[in-house]
């Protein structure tokens, strides 16, 4: 197939450009990996290039005390308030997007109001909940927090995706006989693929990256999270910040959530084309 | 209402299990410690208790907590507000006990042995109206850090006073540069708006003969013109001897100048120490430490007392064994075995002269003199305001290093906000 | 527009099946209601209840003290009056300016990098895979740690970016960025920028993904210049979802907390408002008087929210047609 010289122009400055975002978004992380070969003075030397290949920071990491634990326990807490925050908020925007009654308007802001207020000062009620239902120090603790205040954008987001989905899909299966719970399950989960992978994946990651209530609501080191354990590394006193360590267990727990954007991607182009919905 | 009959079932539920849980009958007990962890210090502290668990029967959990005392205190602070028994002692920083005094245990009458054989104005510091807050574990005092190799080249002394310290930085940095190292400078130290700059201003205002920001009295002292000084000499650093960067330094930063090689003198805590003596640190063997200048011929020294203690919680549910944990961690045996290992200083008076610990870490029994000039920080004093002193306090000094205001107005800013703070009596 | 659609299919039918069909939204929507009020409401009513009380280091010791923390007229022995309280505290409105240009300032950026970086990776081209997953390291690095990343980029000494300023020749000296007052806001912009882009970039994508395909089609057949088809049909079509997305990025920003405070915890020119409130309710004992701090961020935000859903005439429930 012969191209104008002109489309090739386009063509060349399309992939310069994103190049050019590839290296915005990515040059601090390959900093990080950089850093996290080398140890002692090194590290207060500028680098672009990894200097030595030394495994030492990540053998340190891997084998410190607790923390594959702690990948674990934030892989648990991290898909479990996923699935709980997807499954809470399809069925509550399918109610809010495709039922009429009064006062959804009203009811969206009030979802809304949960995350107005600063993490710092909700966490004296929210410890004090936690007490009272005797989940201090388990997972649950953190599962809990996670899903109702991921809630609100969750359900935003699959809200106003809903009803931008055209009425005829429904109501062929209402004619059909179809149960409001057929119908989400059947005709909208299908749709909803991009949108239920883009909500589901930045829940998962705001639950594995949240560091106050998971600092807060644990004690033993085998329920803590991996930003927690991130922040237990330490130097060798307390004014000694271990930049090594901290560097190679950041590559560590971004490694996971690359994996899952690899996984879900095809889903997210998938995009409507499953459907064969007309627009 | 459904919602608080669910509740209440919840609830039912939770507390059946906790007591499945405890119901066991409890011989051993299970006491928790939580401290800020560096290096090894669970390790180290499973070995140090050991002998105390052997001894009692019973086991002590640690739990780690991040490096950052700002954090640790913000989460000890909401772990005590909301009456947590899962913890039963606290290390706590040297300025805290004011603040948290009212969840801790008095432990007076239990230390009542222990207590003098330490330095008394560390007893003192975490004394709250006549009541033992905590015990001292180690304690932590800054010096200054020097390249003999840099001064031995260019022919200085070892500076006494800070206008001494001036020229010298200065002398070596202008010969390091024009030698070929563009990057070299002075002197670094501390100057990020934070705690740490309480220490490093307290140190300066101290040694010119300034007072202690607020007396032991409670009396607002700042104001003064030795005070004034003190700052203008400290501004005068800033972008001539050291970066302008130092602004943003806290004790990490200044280390890596330091250790880079590119620093004729530093400000820091003993643990730049060992790590200045690394194998792979450029100022290996390259230099000593001794303490701080002081403003003019007369004036002695000072160096902020930092150092940890550990207090028994008024929620624990084990308080007479945690009781006994605290006395064994602040006991001689406890402390050498930190000191020697650790390289901890020890607050009891007669382990300076221990020959074993001489022999391990020669630093300490040096550090001995730094020591003996340490000045606390107003915390006694200012009891729960604490804080917002100390967050005054840099405020203005960070606003007259950076060049917002003279070191005069800023300081008769401060006294008026503190005097404000005050109202009718510090409580 | 044919994709627009209103409240489902229930106009067509009887009002029994309307009935029906409430009935069953009641019933969807009830387990999250009971979710967020058992868990959200009493914290959010506690930090409520506690800016109207004097509680200092122990939360339980307050006493009720009305609106004292938040407007409160002192005589002084001089006969002087002082206005006290968040309302007249320049501390607090230094920090509100603080959050709101960083808000606005961050907001903008994020949302046009954001749609610019969706459009790039809607398009067909090799390796689209691993670009999109790269794009989303920044979002994906916890805050902690990236904060400190970038602290350490950013240091005046051994910080690359310093460096790599200093190899373009862009700059003649070492800048401390952190340290002075007039860079230390776009240090703080640089990172969050950095960092949250990829967050409106992945949802503007799946804006764009439900927009079907063939009315691309149908405009490249009838000759429209695709610049007008992007912003004559795209960017209506992903409005919503853009919308939505910035909702959520604005009441972020104007909570910043953590990188502000790994990054310049102290410096007057970035502190936020959750910073001073945190400061109030922990480092100076002075509960109360940080959750009345919280609670007028609450009402500025719920302020902006409704400003903003006003004025850009967000559609909260769908029911007009579009």
């Amino acid at each position: 197939m012969k191209r104008s010289p002109m489309a090739i122009l386009w063509n060349v400055l399309f992939y310069l450009f994103v190049v050019a975002i590839v290296v915005y978004a990515i040059f601090p992380f390959y900093y990080a990996i950089v850093t996290s070969f080398s140890t002692g003075t090194a590290l207060f030397e500028i680098h672009y290039w990894p200097k030595v290949f030394d495994l030492a920071n990540y053998k340190n990491v891997l084998f410190q005390r607790q923390f594959p634990r702690s990948v674990l326990n934030s892989l648990l807490i991290a898909s479990t308030t996923v699935i709980l925050a997807l499954f809470l908020a399809v069925t509550a925007s399918y109610a809010l997007s495709r039922v009429r009654f009064r006062g959804r308007g009203l009811l969206l802001m009030v979802i809304l109001a949960v995350s107005m207020f600063p993490q710092i000062a909700v966490l004296a009620g929210m410890i004090e909940m936690i007490k009272y239902f005797g989940l201090f120090n388990t997972p649950f603790a953190m599962i809990i927090s996670y899903t109702v205040f991921t809630l609100p954008f969750t359900v935003w987001v699959l809200t106003t995706f809903m009803r931008d989905l055209p009425i005829e899909i429904e109501e062929a299966a209402i004619v059909d006989g179809a149960t409001p719970w057929i119908i989400i399950t059947r005709v909208f989960l299908p749709l909803l693929w991009p949108a239920l992978v883009t909500t589901g994946l930045l829940a998962f990651i705001g639950a594995w990256n949240e560091f106050l209530f998971a600092l807060t609501f644990t004690l033993s080191e085998d329920q803590r999270t991996t930003p927690v354990a991130i922040a237990m590394l330490s130097g060798a006193s307390v004014q000694e910040i271990p930049w090594g360590p901290i560097m190679a267990a950041s590559v560590i727990v971004t490694v996971p959530l690359v994996v899952l954007v690899l996984i879900f991607q095809r889903k997210i182009v998938a995009g409507l084309t499953a459907g064969g919905v007309k627009g | 209402m459904s919602f608080g009959y669910r509740a209440k079932a919840m609830r039912a539920t939770a507390i059946a299990a906790v007591l499945a849980a405890v119901g066991a009958p409890v011989m051993a007990e299970e006491i928790t410690y939580v401290s800020g962890a560096v290096g090894k210090a669970v390790e180290n502290f499973a070995a140090l208790v050991k002998p105390w668990e052997e001894a009692t029967g019973n086991t002590v959990k640690m739990v780690p907590m991040p490096a950052s005392t700002t954090d640790q205190f913000a989460q000890y602070r909401l772990w005590l507000s909301a009456g947590t028994s899962d913890i039963d002692l606290y290390q706590t920083d040297v300025i805290w006990a004011p603040q948290l005094a009212d969840h801790f245990v008095d432990l007076t009458e239990a230390a009542k042995d222990l207590a003098p054989t330490h330095f008394p104005s560390i007893i003192e510091s975490q004394t709250v109206n006549g009541k033992l807050v905590a015990l001292p574990i180690f304690t932590d005092a800054p010096a200054l850090y020097y390249r003999k190799d840099l001064l031995d080249k260019y022919g200085v002394a070892v500076p006494k006073t800070w206008d001494e310290l001036t020229a010298a930085a200065k002398t070596v940095m202008d010969g390091e540069r024009a030698a070929g190292n563009p990057d070299f400078w002075g002197f670094v130290w501390q100057g990020n708006a934070y705690e740490g700059l309480t220490c490093d201003a307290l140190e300066w205002v101290k040694s010119f003969g300034g007072g202690q920001i607020v007396e032991p009295d409670g009396t607002i002292s700042i104001n003064n013109e030795k005070a004034v000084k003190a700052l203008e000499t400290a501004k005068g650093w800033v972008g001539t001897i050291s970066p302008e960067g130092v602004l943003s330094y806290q004790e990490e930063e200044s280390r890596g100048v330091w250790q880079a090689g590119n620093a004729a003198f530093m400000r820091n805590w003993p643990y730049a120490y060992g790590l200045g003596n690394g194998d792979d640190s450029k100022v290996k063997g390259l230099f000593g430490v001794t303490t701080l200048p002081v403003g003019a011929e007369g004036d002695t020294s000072a160096a902020t007392l930092g150092g940890w203690n550990v207090a028994v919680s008024k929620y624990s549910k084990h308080q007479e064994a945690a009781i006994s944990l605290a006395l064994y961690l602040a006991g001689p045996e406890a402390q050498k075995q930190r000191a020697i290992n650790e390289s901890n200083l020890p607050t009891i008076i007669s382990l300076y002269d221990d020959p074993d610990i001489a022999a391990a870490q020669p630093i300490i029994p040096q550090w001995k003199d730094v020591f003996l000039n340490a000045v606390p920080r107003p915390s006694a004093p200012t009891l729960s305001h604490y804080n917002e002193v100390s967050s005054l306090f840099w405020s203005a000094v960070h606003d007259t290093l950076s060049g917002n205001g003279s070191a005069a107005d800023n300081l008769a800013k401060l006294e008026a906000d503190l005097t404000d703070l005050k109202g009718d009596g510090w409580k | 527009m044919t994709t627009a659609s209103t409240s489902g299919p229930a106009r067509a039918m009887g009002p029994s099946l309307q009935q029906q069909r409430a009935r069953a939204a009641f019933w969807f929507l009830a387990p999250m209601l009971f979710a967020l009020f058992l868990v959200a409401a009493w914290p959010l009513m506690r930090t409520i209840w506690f800016s109207f009380t004097d509680a200092t280091g122990n939360i339980y010791d307050g006493k009720f003290v009305w609106f004292q923390n938040y407007v409160r007229v002192q005589t002084l022995d001089s006969g002087k009056t002082m206005y006290r309280g968040v309302f007249f505290d320049p501390k607090w409105w230094n920090a509100v300016y603080n959050t709101v240009r960083f808000s606005v300032v961050s907001v903008i950026f994020e949302t046009v990098l954001g749609l610019v970086i969706a459009l790039v990776l809607n398009a067909e081209f090799k390796g689209r895979g691993i670009v999109r997953a790269a794009i989303l390291i920044p979002w994906a690095i916890p805050t902690i740690v990236s904060a400190k990343m970038w602290a350490w980029m950013l240091n005046d000494q051994y910080g690359i970016l310093n460096d790599i300023l200093l190899n373009l020749h862009l700059i003649s000296e070492k800048i401390a960025w952190t340290a002075r007052d007039d860079t230390a806001m776009i240090a703080v912009l640089i990172v969050d920028i950095w960092k949250t882009a990829p967050f409106m970039a992945l949802l503007c994508l799946a804006g764009l993904q439900m927009v079907p395909r063939d009315i691309y089609e149908a405009a490249r057949i009838d000759g429209v210049h695709p610049i007008k088809v992007f912003f004559k049909v795209t960017l209506p079509l992903i409005r919503p979802a853009v919308a939505v997305a910035v909702i959520f990025r604005m009441l972020d920003a104007l909570r910043i907390f953590d990188l502000v405070y790994v990054l310049t915890p102290n410096s007057t020119a970035t502190k936020t408002m959750s910073v001073i409130s945190r400061e109030n309710l922990i480092d100076f004992s002075k509960f109360g008087y940080g959750s009345a701090e919280s609670t007028t961020l609450f009402a500025i935000l719920a302020i902006f929210v409704s400003l903003y859903i006003w004025l850009g005439r967000v559609d909260l429930t769908g029911e007009t047609s579009r």
